[in-house]
C-alpha cells in the first residue's frame, strides 16, 4: 500500500549508488511497493530518511525524461543524516516522501538562452534542468553552463560538463578556487565566467544554485551585464522539516521555501535575500 | 613602420581610450608571445611592465604549502596581466605562468610612468583602469578566501545539521 499522506515515507529500496567525489555520492532509488516512480519537475527535492537517524530534504539530480523508474539524488556528506545516506549499499531500504516544491520554471522560459550558474554541490539539483533543455533544445537559444568548485577534485559531473560543451549551440566553463601545476582550465570563483559567457543579456534567464553569498554576487555580475531581477531564479535552502508549509522551519519572510519554493524568481524574494536574520 | 595602434585600441582595457592618449602609449607597447610553461614574471623581480593578453591564458601563482606552486587565478584574452609597475618598489608579488601559448603586448612601466608623471590626465585615466580591475579582482579574491564550497558551508540540499 503506498501512503498519500505527504507526512508519512514510503519505503524505497537503493537500486545503485557511487561516489561522485571524495564527499559527494549519488543514490539511485526504486520504489519497493509503488510500481512506478512518481514523475517530477526539475528543481523538485524528495525528503530522504535514514531509517533511526533522520530525514533530510535533496534535491533530486537525474534525468526528469528517464523511463527506467530510479529517481538519482546527488548528495555531499556534511551531516549525521548524510553520513548515514552515504552507509546504505545497494538493496539497503530509506524512507522517501516527495517529490516536493516549486521547480524550475522551464515551460515559461522557452524562447530564451538559458544560463545556469553552479557553485560546487549547486550543480545536482540544476542537473534536471539541463537535461531538459538539452532534450528540448529546440525551445530554448544558447545554453550556458557556469560551474564553480572549490578544486579539481571537487569538480561535480566533470564528465558531463565536458560532454555538453561538445554539443552544438552549447557552452560549458567551468573553475575551481584554487589549483596545483598541471590543471589548465580557469582558477578564480565562478562568478568570473559572466563576462565571458555568450549569451544574449536582453532575452536570457539565470538559474543559479550555490552558497546564498555565491548566488549573491552571481546576481550582482548579472545585473552588469543587464539582466534583470525577473529573469533570474535561484534555489534556496533552509531548514526543512515537514516539506509541506506546516511547520515553518524554513519559512523565509512570508515564503515557504518548501512549498514556495525552493526555486524562487529573484525579484520575489530579493527583499528578504538581503535580510541576513532571516 | 607598422604601427600597434589598432591592436591596442581591440584590447579591451583600452578600448575607450581618447585617441591621443593611444597614440601616445603606443611607443611603449611591443608584441610578445610565450610558450606553454614560460614564466612571465616571477616574484621578487623587477616589475617593468604588465601585459594585455591577446590570446591564450596566464596563470597567477603563488608557492604552495605543498612545494608545488599553487594557482590563485587565471587571466585569459582580453584581460590584463599585473600593476606592480605603478607602484614602489616596483616589484612582481606573484608568478605569471604561461598555462597556454600566449600573444599578448607587453606594456613598458617606465616608459609608461614617465608619461604619466609628464600628463596627469592620462595617469589619472590609467589609474582609474587599474582601480577597477583591483577593485574586481580584490573581491574575487576575497569570495575565494571565505572558502565558498568548503566543509564547514552549507551546500544546497543537505542543511549543515543533517
Amino acid at each position: 500500500m503506498i501512503n498519500v499522506d505527504p507526512m508519512i515515507p514510503n519505503p524505497w529500496r537503493v537500486a545503485n549508488r557511487w561516489e561522485e567525489t571524495h564527499d559527494v555520492f549519488s543514490l539511485q532509488l526504486e520504489p519497493v511497493e509503488a510500481k512506478e516512480s512518481p514523475l517530477f519537475a526539475p528543481g523538485q527535492f524528495n525528503m530522504l530518511y535514514a531509517f533511526g537517524t533522520g530525514e533530510s530534504a535533496i534535491s533530486i539530480s537525474g534525468d526528469p525524461n528517464d523511463k527506467s523508474g530510479l529517481l538519482t539524488h546527488t548528495i555531499r556528506r556534511v551531516g549525521n543524516v548524510t553520513a548515514a545516506l552515504s552507509r546504505l549499499q545497494k538493496g539497503d531500504q530509506i524512507g522517501l516522501r516527495g517529490p516536493f516544491g516549486n521547480p524550475w520554471p522551464m515551460q515559461d522560459l522557452r524562447g530564451r538562452d538559458l544560463v545556469f550558474i553552479a557553485g560546487g554541490i549547486g550543480l545536482a539539483p540544476l542537473r534536471p534542468a539541463i537535461y531538459h533543455a538539452l532534450s528540448h533544445r529546440s525551445d530554448y537559444g544558447r545554453i550556458v553552463v557556469l560551474a564553480g568548485a572549490r578544486e579539481p577534485e571537487d569538480i561535480l559531473f566533470a564528465a558531463e560538463l565536458d560532454q555538453w560543451k561538445a554539443l552544438g549551440g552549447v557552452e560549458s566553463r567551468l573553475t575551481v578556487d584554487r589549483a596545483e601545476d598541471g590543471w589548465t582550465r580557469s582558477v578564480g570563483v565562478v562568478t568570473k565566467l559572466i563576462p565571458k559567457a555568450e549569451f544574449d543579456p536582453a532575452n536570457v534567464a539565470a538559474l543559479i544554485c550555490g552558497p546564498e553569498i555565491m548566488m549573491r554576487y552571481t546576481r550582482t555580475e548579472l545585473r552588469k551585464r543587464g539582466v534583470t531581477d525577473d529573469r533570474i531564479f535561484v534555489t534556496m535552502e533552509r531548514n526543512m522539516k515537514c516539506a509541506v508549509a506546516f511547520c515553518g522551519h524554513c519559512q523565509l519572510g512570508p515564503e515557504f521555501v518548501c512549498k514556495d519554493g525552493p526555486v524562487f524568481r529573484f525579484d520575489r524574494i530579493a527583499f528578504w535575500f538581503a535580510q541576513r536574520e532571516v | 613602420m607598422t604601427t600597434l595602434e589598432p591592436i591596442l585600441r581591440k584590447h579591451p582595457f583600452f578600448a575607450d581610450l581618447a585617441d591621443d592618449d593611444l597614440k601616445l602609449i603606443c611607443s611603449c607597447a611591443k608584441n610578445v608571445r610565450f610558450n606553454v610553461g614560460d614564466v612571465v614574471a616571477k616574484e621578487g623581480q623587477s616589475a617593468d611592465e604588465f601585459y594585455l593578453i591577446r590570446e591564450g591564458r596566464i596563470a597567477v601563482a603563488m608557492p604552495s604549502p605543498s612545494g608545488g606552486r599553487l594557482k590563485i587565478d587565471t587571466l585569459d584574452a582580453g584581460e590584463v596581466a599585473g600593476w606592480s609597475w605603478l607602484f614602489p618598489p616596483y616589484v612582481w608579488h606573484f608568478d605569471l605562468i604561461a598555462v597556454t601559448p600566449i600573444r599578448a603586448l607587453s606594456m613598458d612601466g617606465l616608459c609608461l610612468r614617465g608619461k604619466c608623471d609628464d600628463d596627469p590626465r592620462l595617469g589619472y585615466d590609467l589609474m582609474k583602469r587599474f582601480s577597477r580591475v583591483m577593485s574586481e579582482r580584490l573581491s574575487a579574491a576575497r569570495l575565494q578566501a571565505i572558502d565558498l564550497y568548503g566543509s564547514k558551508v552549507s551546500n544546497l540540499n543537505p542543511s549543515p545539521t543533517t
